[in-house]
């Protein structure tokens, strides 16, 4: 669950970037967007060769030992006290909310539980830590966003996004019916128990589509490959975008990026 | 009647989740009158707690229902105390068996043939009308939904709201084929109908069998929320009453009934308070004019004093029945009650059921969640289910040598094939120079890369893996 109260750090210098597996493999253009829009707040950017994952597929499926042993060798990337961001919810949670308990009773119990408590997801530390004012460059448009279950009640980022989003004077931000409801991705969910998974998304695409959007963005790339996904097999007009990789787009004068 | 209620609901294999949920979902009127039943309990629930400081309200929930289990076993024998001082007479049953006999025996004693019952999901897990029944014991509910159930020879699909999974033409059918009342859209018409079968049944039972909602240890108190006035019907017009309930329902304080009854009612149907609320202290007394002559109160264990047991599981315990974990649950609105085959649906019982019938039978329950957290958000006494579902994951592939699993039935859900997929993953994954290698590999081979995922692709195009990683656009960077 979310924290009670969350005590966001003043703007550092420095950051480090956790860039999530899906983003590495997927959606480098999203995890790109990200540190550009850092950098351009004035932020250096470390991004830590080593990092791989965060462990949580294995978490979630119950392999314990399997996602400590990952997440241990994450552990070890974060040598200054500074800020790590990570464009995901999901992941982030993951992070802030689990290794303390992963690491609990080992030798690493203290340091999990430091980069825990200095882990945030990004959008929310660019709208709350840096304090960003976005300047819309693009032509109007209708969007709706759909923030992931992770970043909306691990992280507690529901009103992120919206608010970040609401600063394009050109966009046109729409709600789906529902707007809280699991699009149906859950990792290792959508593939045990595909008919149930299948049944979310499809609702989810329904309720996205009936906005008129012509897109939607989100915070999380599970639930951008899952929409994104059946639309895309199914044929139905709406495409989907990581919320970074948008508002990038929107703010940065001639930007090709496509993600 | 419905694909998912085909079968016996007395020899329901649990383990079968996968196609009943299937059936369920393929059902459009299954999917329908879930989503619109729940659609309608989310907004009720939001409005019931208009003006209140709901976290707080939750925090004050959860303390009270932690501090109770904290004393569980001292509140429990101060409980039987009161209520015995009282004139309760109370029994302690280890499992569902022991707890049937104790029925049955308070029945043959006063030479009962027909118990009338109040709703009581504990009577369900106990299959109470099933043992009664072989026992030459006729029992029938009194609750409206519990009545159509079992005139359905259906179990309850919801624990608050039983024949949920039926809309009105449905009860209207099968009240019409089962009673012979008119066919009718009639809510009121219907709903006076089944009263009058009822009524006449209450007058001439030898035995009502109720719930507790809450058990006060302070003073010896049952209390019965309802909203039919069949609980009070139940409690007080045959001449003996036996309640049935988990040794987890005990609190210690009266009053620490209010804030809990405030979250109960609000939460389970958005009602500020129910149409009835009981307190039973007592038999009747020899200048009352009403009430039963004899009460009994049978304490069922039933696998909670294991849960007891462990730090962790014990947040299930804290469980005060109103379903509003289903209600929130985009899974059981998808599949319907039924398709769990279990006592108690949805995300509670996803992780109450383990307990009750084995990791090993159960091992499919703590799986069919995305984890989405719509459970813990909603649940007025603050149970971390989602952890819950997580812990009962490692346990059902015994998938954590630092904190070994220890529910009956663990480790049932462990595969070698899948164990090793694991263990490869996990290398490549805590090796950098392996991932970074592996991941580019596959980038440059990402036009091979196959276009069906399984289960993934039946509904959705697959991911595509991106030409450069992160990585490599980093490294390219000089960073």
């Amino acid at each position: 669950m979310a924290d009670p109260i969350k005590v966001y750090p003043a703007k550092p210098s420095h950051v480090y970037f956790y860039a999530t597996c899906l983003i590495d493999m997927f959606y480098p253009d999203a995890g790109m967007a990200g540190i550009q829009l850092l950098e351009r707040e004035g932020i250096k950017v470390s991004f830590p060769k080593d990092q791989t994952c965060c462990g949580q597929p294995a978490y979630t499926s119950g392999y314990h030992d399997e996602a400590r042993a990952v997440a241990k060798a994450q552990l070890d990337l974060f040598p200054e006290d500074w800020p790590i961001v990570v464009p995901s919810g999901s992941c982030g949670g993951m992070i802030r909310k689990h290794y303390p308990g992963l690491f609990k009773n080992t030798d690493q119990e203290a340091q999990a539980a430091g980069i825990a408590a200095r882990t945030w997801e990004l959008t929310d530390f660019l709208l709350n830590a840096c304090h960003i004012k976005l300047e819309d460059l693009g032509a109007p448009t209708t969007i709706a966003m759909h923030t992931s279950c992770s970043a909306r009640r691990e992280m507690g980022v529901a009103e992120v996004g919206p608010k970040l989003l609401g600063q394009l004077q050109n966009v046109n931000l729409v709600e789906q019916v529902r707007a809280e409801e699991c699009c149906g991705f859950g990792g290792t969910f959508a593939v045990r128990h595909p008919e149930i998974s299948g049944a979310m998304v499809s609702e989810k695409v329904d309720t996205l589509t009936n906005t008129g959007a012509e897109a939607f963005v989100t915070t999380d790339c599970g639930c951008l490959m899952n929409i994104a996904g059946y639309a895309e097999k199914n044929q139905k007009p709406l495409t989907g975008q990581h919320i970074l990789s948008f508002l990038w787009q929107r703010t940065s004068a001639g930007n090709g990026d496509k993600s | 009647m419905s694909q998912t209620t085909a079968q016996d609901p007395h020899h329901i294999d649990v383990k079968e989740f996968h196609s009943r949920a299937r059936a369920a979902i393929a059902d459009p009127k299954i999917r329908q009158n879930f989503r619109k039943a729940m659609d309608g309990l989310m907004v009720k629930r939001q409005d019931a707690f208009e003006g209140w400081d709901l976290e707080a309200l939750r925090d004050l929930g959860a303390n009270i229902r932690l501090r109770a289990l904290a004393n569980l076993p001292d509140l429990l024998e101060a409980l039987e105390t009161k209520l015995t001082a009282n004139g309760i007479r109370v029994h302690w049953a280890i499992d569902s068996d022991e707890a049937c006999r104790i029925v049955r025996d308070i029945c043959i004693a006063r030479d009962a043939k027909t118990v009338i019952k109040g709703k009581s999901m504990v009577s369900e897990e106990m299959e109470l009308n099933h043992y009664l029944k072989d026992q030459g014991i006729e029992a029938l509910e009194s609750d409206l939904g519990e009545y159509i159930v079992q005139l359905a020879g259906e179990t309850p699909s919801h624990i608050i709201m039983p024949a949920i999974h039926k809309n009105t033409a449905e009860i209207s059918e099968l009240l019409h084929e089962k009673t012979g009342t008119d066919l009718s859209n009639d809510v009121e018409y219907l709903t006076a109908a089944a009263r009058l079968q009822l009524r006449e049944k209450f007058m001439n039972a030898d035995v009502g069998v109720s719930g507790v909602n809450f058990a006060v240890a302070e003073t010896g108190t049952l209390c019965l929320v309802e909203n039919e006035g069949n609980g009070r019907m139940t409690t007080t017009v045959p001449p003996c009453h036996i309640a049935v309930t988990g040794i987890e329902k005990v609190v210690g304080n009266l009053e620490d009934v209010a804030p809990l009854l405030a979250l109960l009612t609000r939460s389970a149907t958005g009602q500020h308070i129910t149409t009835y609320f009981n307190m039973i202290s007592s038999p009747r007394k020899p200048n009352e004019l009403d009430g039963p002559e004899e009460v009994h109160l049978v304490l069922v264990d039933n696998g909670r004093s294991s849960i007891y047991q462990d730090d962790e599981l014990l947040d299930t315990l804290r469980c005060i029945r109103c379903g509003a974990c289903m209600n929130h649950c985009p899974v059981y609105t998808r599949v319907g009650g039924h398709a769990y085959g279990t006592t108690y649906p949805g995300p509670i019982g996803k992780i109450l059921m383990p307990h009750l019938i084995g990791l090993d039978e159960g091992q499919h329950l703590p799986t069919a969640s995305s984890l989405c957290g719509a459970c813990g958000e909603v649940c007025p006494v603050k149970i971390p289910i989602p952890d819950l579902l997580v812990r009962l994951r490692q346990e059902s592939v015994d998938g954590d040598k630092l904190n070994p699993a220890k529910v009956r039935g663990h480790g049932a859900k462990r595969n070698a094939l899948e164990a090793l997929v694991w263990k490869g993953w996990s290398w490549m994954h805590a090796r950098p120079g392996v991932y970074r290698f592996g991941t580019a590999v596959a980038a440059r081979l990402r036009n091979l890369q196959p276009g069906r995922l399984g289960g993934w692709t039946k509904y959705r195009t697959a991911p595509k893996l991106a030409a450069k990683t992160l990585h490599e656009r980093m490294k390219e960077r000089g960073q």
